[in-house]
Order: structure tokens, then C-alpha cells, then sequence
């Protein structure tokens, strides 16, 4: 099986799953390991998005919203309910799945800018309601009075307290949730998938029920994005609106179009590059913002496949 | 059984009659050319009996069963299948891709997300069968896109068959194209049509193709039926002369 071709195929990935695991080893000489977290959970929300954005055909501008869900999910569930940290990414995500599922039939139909800016109008929906509900969410101050607890197995219990256990946490997490994506999109089902992204009238005259099919696909991808949700409100302990603005939307989307949204590691790399420059230049300067516009219009410009588009045509899992 | 029955079909667009009062029975294994001038509905026809439009009356009967109202989808699931005057593939995906798409889309397992061994083994091998059929085999695993024009609408009409219909409606399958390409297209649908025992409904413009492919042909002009029979009788018709032949050259 080992000939030249898979092993140009697997050695991306196999080098990305070790840089990804010694991260806490090496990360402390350039920056500190939270970053590290940050990257990889904002790297899940946009392969979450590209999910439905690269594989699927469809562009969502309001993906922060199911992120948000995640996150108010994971607070609200430490803060009034238990603490469990493992309970608050089950709720995290169910509820911002359930929210996408429930949506989903409201929207399906629409196409292109239409399906963006409908997902926006939803997407500031959930931002309003965080913002203004401020017994239950603190408000515009954010959710605070909690933290991530010790996970509990029965056997052994791990403390999450220290960067690089919660890391691990994330990283498992991360890889759960990308072999499932990877199953899916590598499955009839995620194929169905690609021939609506590369032609829809075609696919509907296959006999592929279309509308269906994006429904399930937004399901799935909101359902990842929440995932992220609570990861990302484990990380800071903190939730506060912005996590549900349209401007987190477009940070996803910027992330999956700088990485290569066909390409299923994309998205990662897009979110990597995104995190670092943020990072970086917020501490130099508050138009930071400016700077990661301008390379992205030149990577839109000059790479329009994205960075891993630009390496290689079909780098995938 | 009769395939394909339609009666008495009409579409209005607003004032505008496109298909008026159009009557057609094709019976199992016949080829069907549709040809007319430009404008003359042939396409508004051709997607009413896909399912693209519904008509504004009459019926289309599909083995006898009434399928006005059927859902495009659905009517793929019946046995019938289409390719477009552009031609529509997954530009993007190997033309292996574009046909392992279509055959799992008829075979059931679009929603699957594990398949058995036994259906990998099926989709492959009907994959191959398919690639076989079409000659496109040395090309199987490049881009659709990438191809000649002529191997793309090849692509196309394969995913068409890959649904194993009964009725395969080609909208003009040689529209630019060189003689070669029209050629080999044409000896193509002259193979598929020997070996599955289809009944194939075409437009298309190019008359050696219709002459030389169809039993019958149906003339329409400005949405009307203006001459039905066979190449012999179409050829000798003096208002199909004078309508369109004539015109056309």
C-alpha cells in the first residue's frame, strides 16, 4: 500500500498530527501554550464551516452563532447546573445543534448572498438576545463566576487546571471531531455533498434530494462549530457576546478561504495564520484588523485556492 | 406497456404560449428526435417532461403512470433521466468521481455514510463497466473539466445511464461540437441505446445525427406540432420543408 503516491499523501497529515501534539513542548519559545489552544479550537469552528462552505458549496455568514451557543451552552451549564466540564460540552453542543436543526428548514431553500445574509439575521438574533438578557448571561460584561473542572473518569481524575492538560483536552476533542467530519465527507453521503458544491442541477437530477442533503450538512457543521463553542468558553473560562457577533462569522469565513477551503486541513492552517497575526499585532497595534485584511486580499488575489490550495491541488485526510 | 406518453401538453408564460397543445407516444426502444427551429419550445417541451416545469395542462404518462406533478428527483427514481443543452457534470472531481456520485445516487446510498464491502465492490465494478462503455477509461482520473468538450458531454450522458433508466432525454447532445466529436456521440448513443433496450427522446440540431439516429421525428415550429413520422416522411414533408429544412439548409 506504502507506495510514492500515499506516502506524499499521508506525510502532510502525519507531520501535522506531530506538530500538533509537541506543541506544549516547543510552543513556550515563541508564545505560550493558550495560543496554541486557541488555534486549535478556532481551527475545529472554521473546518466547521468549511464543512458546508468548501465541501458543501454553501457560504454561511453566521456560524459565530452556533460557536456562541457552544459557549453559552458550556458556561451557563457550569455556572448555574453542574460542574461538570464534561456535561457543558455535551449541552454546549447540543444546544447549538438543536438551534441549527430547528433553523435549518427556515433557510434551506435559499442560495448564495441570500442564504449569507439570512444567516446573519439569525446569527444577530442570538447576539441581541445574549446581549440584552443580562440576569442569565451577564450581558455585554460577559459570564463569569465559573471555571472548567477536573474531569472525573471513574478511575482517574484529570485536573484541567494547567495549559497543557486543558490542551490535550482540546487536541482530543479536535481529533474526535475531524475523523468524524473526515468519515463523513469520505462516505456516498459526503460525496453527495460535493456534486451539489460543483453542480446542483446535476446533482438534483441524479436524483439527489438537494435541499435535504444541505440541511443535514448544516446540522453537521453548526453541530462542529459548537463543539468549538465550548471549547473555546472552557479555554477562558468567560463567555461574552461578541462570540455570537457576524464579525466572529467573518473571522471563520476568512479563516477557511486564507487556509484553502478545498482542502480539508484548510481551514486549520487558515486559523493558525489568523490567530498568530492577531496575536502578534493587537499588542503593536489596535488596527491590527486592517493588516489581516490586507493578506487576505492578497492571498485571495494571488492564491485563490489558500495556502494549503497552493502547495498541493488535493491535500486531504 | 407504452414509455412515454404526453397529452394534450401546453405551458403559458404569462401571455407568451411556449408549448401548445403538444400529443407524443414513444414506445419502449424507440429513439425520438425533437427538432425545430430556434425558439420553437422544444426545450420548455423537454423540461416538462423531466420535471424542471410543470405544465400549464395536460398530462405526461410515464409506463402509464400520470408523473405531471412529480418532483424531478422522484421522476429519476421512476426510470428516467436527463442531459442538458450545457452540458452539466462536476467540473471539479475525476470523471471516476462524477460517475461513482451518480451510481451510488441510483443505487441508494447517497445518505449512507458506511457501505459493505459487497456495495463498494458493486459501485466499482459498475463504475468500470461504465468507464468500459464510454472509452473514457485512460482519462478516469482527471478533472471533468479538464476534458475536450466531447468528453465531458460523454461524462454526462454516462452519469445519465450510471441511473439505469428506461427513458434518456438528451438535450441536444452534439450542440458545439466538430464532426469527430459528433461522430463519436453519435456512435455512442447508437451503442447504449443497442445494448440497454432504452427509449431515447433528443433535440438536436444537427440533422445528419437526427436522420441517421431517430425512428421518428416530431417537427415543432412556434409551439406547435407541425409533422410527425418517420425520417422518410419528415424528409418529404412540403411544411417541414418549407418551415424549417428549408431554412436551415
Amino acid at each position: 500500500m506504502l507506495n510514492n503516491g500515499s506516502l506524499t499523501r499521508y506525510a502532510p497529515s502525519v507531520i501535522g498530527w506531530i506538530v500538533l501534539v509537541s506543541l506544549p513542548e516547543w510552543i513556550n519559545v515563541v508564545a505560550y501554550t493558550d495560543l496554541g489552544s486557541r488555534v486549535v479550537i478556532l481551527g475545529l469552528a472554521a473546518m466547521a464551516l468549511n464543512f458546508l462552505l468548501g465541501h458543501t458549496g454553501v457560504l454561511s455568514f453566521g456560524h459565530a452563532a452556533y460557536f456562541g451557543l457552544g459557549a453559552y451552552g458550556a458556561g451557563l451549564t457550569l455556572r448555574y447546573l453542574a460542574p461538570s466540564t464534561g456535561l457543558a460540552i455535551l449541552v454546549g453542543t447540543g444546544v447549538g445543534m438543536m438551534a441549527a436543526m430547528l433553523i435549518g428548514p427556515l433557510i434551506i431553500r435559499l442560495r448564495g448572498v441570500y442564504f449569507a445574509m439570512v444567516t446573519i439575521a439569525f446569527g444577530q438574533i442570538f447576539y441581541f438576545i445574549a446581549f440584552r438578557w443580562s440576569t442569565l448571561t451577564g450581558g455585554d460584561d460577559g459570564l463569569t463566576n465559573w471555571s472548567r473542572q477536573p474531569i472525573n473518569l471513574g478511575f482517574a481524575t484529570i485536573d484541567l487546571k494547567s495549559p497543557v492538560a486543558f490542551y490535550y483536552l482540546v487536541l482530543f476533542v479536535f481529533a474526535v471531531a475531524t475523523a468524524i467530519m473526515a468519515k463523513l465527507l469520505n462516505s456516498p453521503f459526503g460525496r453527495s455533498l460535493l456534486a451539489i458544491r460543483e453542480n446542483e442541477r446535476r446533482a438534483l437530477f441524479l436524483g439527489i434530494p438537494v435541499n435535504l442533503r444541505i440541511w443535514l450538512s448544516w446540522t453537521v457543521s453548526c453541530g462542529f462549530a459548537s463543539v468549538a463553542g465550548a471549547m473555546y468558553a472552557l479555554l477562558n473560562n468567560f463567555v461574552d457576546p461578541r462570540t455570537l457577533h457576524w464579525s466572529q462569522s467573518g473571522a471563520f469565513v476568512i479563516m477557511a478561504v486564507l487556509g484553502g477551503m478545498r482542502s480539508f486541513w484548510g481551514p486549520l492552517i487558515g486559523a493558525a495564520i489568523y490567530v498568530v497575526l492577531q496575536d502578534y499585532l493587537s499588542s503593536r497595534t489596535s488596527n491590527w484588523m486592517s493588516l489581516v485584511g490586507l493578506v487576505f486580499v492578497l492571498v485571495v488575489l494571488f492564491f485563490p485556492r489558500g495556502v494549503l490550495g497552493m502547495l498541493g491541488r488535493r491535500t486531504q485526510a | 406497456m407504452t414509455r412515454l406518453k404526453v397529452e394534450n401538453l401546453t405551458k403559458r408564460f404569462g401571455n407568451l404560449v411556449a408549448v401548445a397543445d403538444i400529443s407524443m407516444v414513444v414506445e419502449p426502444g424507440e429513439i425520438r428526435a425533437v427538432i425545430g427551429p430556434n425558439g420553437a419550445g422544444k426545450t420548455t417541451f423537454f423540461n416538462m417532461i423531466s420535471g424542471f416545469l410543470t405544465p400549464t395542462t395536460g398530462r405526461i404518462l410515464f409506463e402509464n403512470r400520470d408523473i405531471s406533478q412529480v418532483a424531478p428527483s422522484q421522476r429519476v427514481k421512476l426510470g428516467m433521466a436527463r442531459t442538458f443543452q450545457i452540458t452539466e457534470v462536476f467540473p471539479e472531481l475525476s470523471v471516476r468521481e462524477n460517475l461513482q456520485i451518480a451510481v451510488e445516487a441510483a443505487l441508494g446510498y447517497g445518505l449512507s455514510v458506511r457501505m459493505s464491502e459487497d456495495a463498494a465492490e458493486e459501485v466499482h465494478a459498475e463504475v468500470s463497466e461504465l468507464l468500459g462503455l464510454s472509452g473514457l477509461t485512460d482519462k478516469a482520473d482527471r478533472f471533468v473539466g479538464e476534458l475536450s468538450h466531447g468528453d465531458q458531454r460523454t461524462t454526462e450522458i454516462m452519469m445519465a445511464l450510471a441511473l439505469k433508466p428506461r427513458l434518456l432525454l438528451l438535450d441536444e447532445p452534439t450542440a458545439g461540437m466538430g464532426d469527430q466529436e459528433t461522430f463519436d456521440i453519435a456512435k455512442l448513443i447508437r451503442k447504449l441505446h443497442r445494448q440497454q433496450g432504452l427509449s431515447i427522446v433528443l433535440i438536436e440540431h444537427d440533422m445528419r445525427i437526427v436522420f441517421n439516429l431517430a425512428d421518428r421525428i416530431m417537427v415543432l415550429a412556434e409551439g406547435r406540432m407541425l409533422a410527425e413520422g418517420t425520417p422518410k416522411e419528415i424528409a418529404a414533408n412540403e411544411a417541414v420543408q418549407k418551415a424549417y429544412l428549408g431554412t436551415a439548409g
